[in-house]
């Protein structure tokens, strides 16, 4: 029983969460490594493009909700998903239009498109903060639980708590969608396949007959989507709030260095183990711990870390990646 | 780095009228809104002009991205609270002790896991995981007691170490160590890899550094604040001033208010202060550039494959000068906070810290030290001044509209005016004028 007492409280606190987190992470690091894979640049407006997708899915679903529209038990923000993911997609394909074009023309240097992407952080920034303001917004609606503290206890009768709350569980089951739909794409449609070809070997891609400004479009657009998808996502699970859009690009670089930048299977497993490390270091065990160990009362919290050094998580694995696996567990590009 | 390195010719006239034009517009602010806020922004602006020379030297002299100029401001600006306040009584005893074997152990425990992983071969992973583990519980032991003792000394002035006392000029120097070992750190681990991974890294450790000032009570009272860190050395107090006769006198003798007199003289003192940093780091680096280490840093930023013919060590070479950069960082850092008088963690904002400097660099010529100076004068000038200028802007145009929502949406939403002005300048400048104002010669 205490045995079970403690799996309950792991699940609740610790894998529940942590898979939540990882699946928003790794939707965010599969935009970034693709950006990274076809452009070749680490694209720091990232974050920025995902409050501004989230931004749009706030205002449209603020509209349904203004006519009447409800999914039941789901949220209506995944209506407005599609709305999101164009008005995101035209933004992107209008700054590359009008910005990146030009450097892929002249050939700069990684590094310089790294900087122009920064230009392009303020000004989206500043877009989403116009469309949307800076304050704190919840826009989760529909049913809060699929099982709540309460039924779980008059399913099972046990004491310790599981809560699921239904936007955990939307969010797995959309970003494993995306992901499936992802690698339907890339690895079985011709486009898909174009885009990969140009990734691995730009000239040879060239050579062959790919349109480039066609693979970079499709790019753009699937990286809107993501983005998109991942913000709407986090923002249902934890509340939209600019600030911690650009806040989470840091774990997101982390997740997709730590697969293997450019590789999207590596973003993926990228995400989860950041996640993972992040909840389960700043986990208080002391509960688990209690049960486990009948008779022990420990004194402190058994909180490794703080949770206000959740970054540093990201940080110190990305240091250890770098050090002693620079290409990533999954072997991204090295350019 | 811009993308065309031709050495065009640019007019010899050029820095000085752009030179002009900032003095000017420094100025006009004087005249139309004071000489406080003139001279204030003047201040700030060569605060941030310091940072931008940091930051040029890793940009534009090796091309190096720098993405945590925050980070190193942040830990320089530790270094007044260590140095030049006046130590808490009781809390060395209480727990210093404490911290310094609490962090002797962690490193104990680190040099542990590098000597078993060189020596050992089999069960090494399992061997270091277990030393770590280990030397984590035994920090844990011996800094958490010690931590709530200090905290617990006077907790509503106090509850934090203190300094040593020593004068605030110390402590700037000091500043640009704390940076450089931040700097070295991230450096050795991040440099001699792909490019951008410097940039990924050092997001994240000023994101950490700025974490550990706002949380760590004991070091610098956290978001409780540190106030009244003294005034580096021949930087009086206005109260003093007021109360001296000989300058009431002075004052009134100009048709000055004495008020009025003291704050400017204040921000003057702090002028030339800066005055003769930014002069003695700009001689300093011009120096050094023009030396056979400058022409090097110039051959590799320039073809790194050529240069790592001649045998130059490029990770090396670029792990000495993004060390030397953040170390001007610190120093900057050190001197806003003693520009300030207090230490405010959670003032910290990567946009403000780190990412307008870029602006202030690539705007102001990246490589060139004298387009930094004007860079940074003239981005804080146009960031404060965006400040005010947004919301004037947006009433004028939201005001033939009737009043409602939307209107008032727009209104306060025009604060966000400078973000949007800061991303298009960057970006226009990196389009259709990469060498920036004053371009490197």
């Amino acid at each position: 029983m205490e045995l079970l007492n403690a799996l309950v409280a792991l699940t609740n606190y610790v894998i529940i969460p942590a898979t939540s987190y990882g699946a928003q992470l790794a939707l965010g690091a599969l935009g970034v490594t693709l950006i990274y894979a076809v452009l070749r640049f680490s694209n720091f407006a990232h974050g920025d493009t995902m409050a501004f997708g989230t931004g749009v899915v706030i205002l449209v679903t603020w509209g349904l909700q203004a006519l009447g529209v409800s999914l039941g038990p789901l949220p209506v923000a995944l209506l407005a998903l599609p709305v999101g993911i164009a008005a995101t997609a035209l933004l992107l394909l209008g700054t590359d239009r009008v910005v990146y074009r030009y450097y892929r023309g002249i050939r700069a240097a990684p590094v310089v498109l790294v900087m122009v992407s920064v230009g392009v952080m303020f000004i989206m920034n500043a877009l989403t903060r116009f469309l949307i303001g800076v304050d704190q917004i919840d826009f989760a609606d529909g049913e809060r639980f699929i099982i709540s503290a309460r039924t779980w206890n008059q399913m099972t009768g046990m004491r310790e708590p599981l809560t699921l709350r239904t936007t955990q569980v939307i969010t797995v089951v959309t970003a494993a969608l995306v992901v499936v739909a992802l690698f339907w794409f890339l690895n079985r449609t011709r486009t898909g396949k174009s885009m990969r070809a140009f990734s691995d070997n730009e000239d040879l891609a060239l050579l062959s007959g790919i349109d480039p400004d066609r693979v970079v479009r499709v790019t753009w657009i699937i990286t809107a989507a993501l983005a998109t998808v991942a913000g709407t996502l986090y923002g249902l699970d934890k509340s939209f709030k600019a600030f911690t859009y650009f806040q989470i690009v840091l774990p997101i670089f982390a997740s997709a260095i730590v697969g293997g930048i450019g590789n999207p299977v590596g973003a993926i497993a990228g995400g989860f183990i950041i996640s993972f490390s992040e909840v389960g270091l700043t986990y208080a065990w002391k509960k688990v711990a209690g049960y486990l160990i009948p008779g022990w009362q420990p004194d402190g919290l058994l909180q490794l870390l703080s949770t206000d050094y959740k970054f540093a998580v990201s940080f110190v694995i990305l240091l250890l990646v770098l050090i002693f696996r620079p290409t990533g567990i999954f072997r991204g590009k090295v350019v | 780095m811009s993308t065309s390195r031709q050495p065009g010719e640019t007019s010899p006239l050029r820095a000085p009228l752009f030179f002009a034009i900032l003095a000017a517009l420094i100025l006009l602010e004087g005249l139309t809104t004071g000489w406080n806020s003139a001279l204030g922004i003047l201040n700030m602006g060569l605060i941030s002009a310091i940072m931008a020379l940091g930051i040029n030297l890793q940009w534009g002299t090796a091309g190096l991205f720098n993405a945590g100029a925050m980070g190193f401001l942040a830990l320089g600006g530790l270094a007044p609270v260590l140095i030049a306040m006046p130590p808490t009584p009781g809390a060395f005893a209480a727990g210093g002790w404490g911290i310094l074997l609490a962090f002797a152990l962690a490193a104990a425990a680190l040099v542990g896991a590098v000597l078993a992983w060189r020596r050992m071969s089999r069960f090494r992973g399992l061997a270091v995981v277990a030393i770590l583990l280990l030397g984590f519980a035994l920090y844990r032991l011996a800094f958490d007691p010690a931590v709530a003792a200090i905290e617990a000394i006077n907790p509503s002035a106090a509850g934090n170490l203190g300094g040593l006392g020593l004068p605030t000029l110390v402590s700037w120097p000091v500043g640009a160590l704390l940076a450089a070992g931040a700097a070295w750190v991230v450096g050795k681990t991040a440099l001699g890899l792909r490019s951008d991974y410097l940039a990924i890294a050092t997001l994240g450790i000023a994101e950490i550094i700025v974490a550990v000032l706002k949380n760590e009570q004991w070091l610098d009272r956290g978001v409780l604040n540190v106030n009244g860190i003294p005034r580096p050395w021949p930087v009086p107090y206005e109260i003093d001033l007021q109360s001296a006769p000989a300058f009431v006198a002075r004052a009134e003798s100009w048709g000055l208010d004495p008020t009025l007199a003291s704050t400017l003289l204040v921000k003057l003192a702090f002028l030339a202060l800066f005055l003769v940093v930014i002069l003695l780091l700009i001689w300093a680096s011009e120096l050094a550039l023009k030396s056979p280490w400058g022409r090097m840093m110039h051959a590799i930023r320039d073809n790194e494959i050529s240069a790592a013919a001649m045998g130059k060590n490029i990770t090396r070479r670029h792990l000495q000068v993004f060390v030397l950069g953040s170390a001007v960082i610190g120093l900057a850092g050190a001197m806003m906070i003693s520009l300030d008088g207090q230490m405010t963690p959670a003032s910290y904002n990567p946009l403000r810290y780190t990412f307008l400097i870029l602006v202030m660099v690539v705007v102001g010529g990246s490589g060139s030290n004298w387009g930094s100076v004007l860079g940074g004068v003239l981005i804080w000038y146009l960031w404060v001044k965006a400040g005010d200028w947004g919301p004037d802007l947006m009433q004028a145009a939201m005001a033939p509209l009737p009043e409602g929502d939307f209107k008032s949406h727009m209104i306060n939403s025009a604060a966000h005016m400078r973000m949007l002005l800061m991303g298009a300048l960057l970006l226009l400048v990196l389009r259709f004028s990469p060498r920036g104002l004053l371009p490197e010669k």
